[in-house]
């Protein structure tokens, strides 16, 4: 053809069927000059795709902000558009968790011994842990449930994993609901340290999403963390007095001043122990063994909420700048 | 080669203006000549890309035992292949060019696309430069089947990076380019698994042609929907084009890579064969692949 640039047909090229194929040069005059990065260079070509540095990166999430809320929102409304029901699953699942967990520990296995009000106790434990748990089994799934989308548009990753612990904060609110009425029904007073559940549960947020951040780039690298996750989750589930007081349980027993130490500043349980505090209150009782096992039940270790600001900015900052790390690599599979 | 393409005697519809054959190419000759001086929009260096495809061997994948068995022998090619799709390409395309990447099934032209857009990686030893974020038009976006369709137009408003105010704007236009609504209204109220394929692929389209591009690059985008759709969607490309420097087009329909392209790279095996004037390189094409 005429002089624009049609690639100069090298040997292989003459046939009308060539043998192999070959990776031909590219034919453009300035680029056989100057090469890509040269030809980049010159005019001001970003490398696609390029990871932007941390800050610039959360300043591409803030403007991804509506799209993350509107895609949380719209996948909350489909989880259950599948079942009769529908919206009500959102009530019912967090009731039927609680109804189980009160019949197999509560009443079959006697945990409630020494714990004042032991529903409320249960009710908190679940539904805390609970959006812990759901933010980091949904979240190690992220990427590779969203593949499509990943390699369809082009949004800050993150917005994934963002985006499914707000849906778990949005299930949570339903549940709030659900313990306070419990609270209510149970007869604990209304005080001003409810207002405090507010800050409490705004730091797991921000935890959560840390977690959640982690093991979406966890789960993006090897798809089976999908398939362990739930071990250590309910291991972690079971040292973190869901169902019952660690200190009552360890009590009876001798074991080394670390592991106490370990026991006590476990995240999900000083969140599950700081939002018990301010719903249940202590009945006064002339028994001293009873008091033991009251304050052993509500036991917080010292500078709890210092703790609980040290975890969220640890595991939320470590978490981000981990998955920052591997953004351009998400695409993959 | 281009005589069988383009009918000696006949005219042909070029942007709505109907031409001679000889027209029709000076008119290609001088936009490719034109172009040439333009400044570049992407330029692809030494381009290998590789991914990952899961699944495919005995293990009993979603089983936590599975998972564990799999974890301690370790057991890699069963479970995870690893695609090398584009072998070390190099081009560059300029303003005002569009495109056609042709090529057998699996040749790795949608990988090309998406590494473009900067959604695969490229592997350490070359790379994708480009001026700005190319946007990819592709059919597959992809959308909430359960939700209605008009809150994917939202959905997919937002992720393209729109305000929700100029979602607003919008949204109106986006239905009625569709034109879902036109055979039975309400159409886009209901979820989309309800849609027929053709609909879906519609309302897609309109959802990712809203949006002014600087490089465009449409994925098999060009297929769906009945005819009057498709013209419809061709004039929305042309506009598209005009506006944007440059357009890739992936298609297996050669007609309409030659309707709308002026230049064409064929790719066969993750490596480019042939990269010129789209006549000649279609051409070679249908006789490597009648042959």
């Amino acid at each position: 053809m005429s002089g624009t640039q049609t690639v100069a047909a090298g040997p292989q090229q003459q046939g009308a069927q060539p043998s192999e194929p070959v990776s031909l040069p590219a034919a453009d005059p300035e680029y056989q000059e100057l090469g890509g990065s040269g030809m980049a260079a010159k005019y001001g070509l970003a490398i696609a795709g390029a990871r932007p540095n941390p800050v610039a990166y959360a300043r591409r999430l803030w403007v991804a902000r509506h799209f993350i809320v509107a895609w949380a929102t719209a996948r909350n409304q489909a989880l259950y558009s599948g079942s009769r029901l529908g919206q009500l699953w959102q009530v019912l699942t967090p009731i039927l968790n609680v109804a189980v967990y009160y019949l197999i520990f509560g009443i079959l296995l006697g945990t409630r011994q020494g714990i004042p009000d032991f529903i409320v106790y249960l009710v908190a434990g679940v539904f805390i842990f609970n959006f812990m748990q759901t933010a980091m089994l949904y979240g190690s799934r992220a990427i590779s449930d969203n593949l499509n989308l990943i390699r369809a548009l082009y949004f800050p990753r993150a917005s994934l994993p963002i985006a499914i612990t707000i849906i778990q904060l949005q299930q949570l609110m339903i549940a709030m609901v659900i313990l306070f009425a419990v609270a209510l029904a149970q007869g604990e007073p209304v005080t001003w340290h409810w207002l405090l559940i507010v800050p409490a549960l705004s730091l797991q947020f921000v935890f959560n999403t840390g977690l959640a951040l982690v093991v979406a780039r966890f789960g993006a690298i090897l798809t089976d963390t999908s398939q362990l996750l739930p071990f250590v989750l309910r291991t972690w589930m079971y040292a973190s007095g869901v169902f019952y007081s660690i200190k009552i349980m360890v009590g009876k027993h001798r074991i080394p001043g670390a592991v106490t130490w370990v026991l006590d500043h476990n995240p999900p349980l000083l969140f599950i122990q700081v939002i018990r505090g301010q719903l249940i209150k202590v009945p006064a009782t002339g028994d001293p063994k009873t008091a033991t096992g009251y304050a052993n039940a509500m036991f917080l270790p010292p500078h709890a909420w210092l703790w609980l600001v040290i975890w969220a900015l640890v595991v939320g900052i470590g978490g981000y700048l981990y998955f920052w790390q591997g953004e351009e690599t998400y695409g993959r599979g | 080669m281009a005589e069988q393409l383009i009918p000696a005697d006949g005219k042909v519809l070029v942007d709505g203006e109907e031409l001679t054959r000889e027209e029709a190419l000076e008119r290609r000759a001088k936009r490719r000549a034109e172009a040439a001086r333009n400044s570049p929009t992407v330029v692809v260096e030494n381009l290998h890309v590789h991914y990952r495809v899961y699944g495919g061997s005995g293990a009993t994948r979603g089983a936590a035992t599975g998972a564990l068995n799999r974890m301690i022998h370790r057991r890699k090619h069963d479970a995870l292949r690893d695609v090398h799709a584009i072998k070390g390409i190099s081009f560059v395309a300029r303003r005002g060019e569009s495109i056609g990447l042709i090529g057998s099934n699996g040749s790795g032209k949608s990988t090309l696309l998406r590494a473009i857009a900067g959604l695969l990686p490229a592997e350490k030893v070359g790379g994708v430069y480009t001026d700005g974020q190319p946007s990819l038009l592709g059919v597959n976006a992809a959308l909430m089947n359960d939700l209605s369709g008009e809150r994917n137009v939202v959905l997919g408003c937002l992720a393209m990076g729109l305000h929700p105010n100029e979602v607003k704007e919008k949204y109106q236009s986006i239905i009625e380019f569709s034109g879902i609504d036109e055979k039975s209204p309400n159409t886009s109220l209901r979820p989309m698994k309800t849609y027929s394929s053709g609909q879906a692929a519609r309302l897609r389209f309109s959802i990712a042609a809203v949006k002014l591009h600087d490089v465009l690059l449409i994925d098999e985008a060009l297929a769906t929907g009945d005819a009057g759709f498709q013209r419809r969607s061709e004039e929305r490309i042309r506009d598209l084009r005009r506006n944007a420097g440059t357009v890739f087009v992936v298609s297996h329909s050669l007609s309409s890579v030659r309707d709308i392209c002026d230049r064409a790279i064929w790719l066969e095996a993750g490596l480019i064969r042939m990269d010129g004037d789209v006549d000649e390189v279609t051409a070679a094409y249908e006789a490597w692949s009648n042959g």
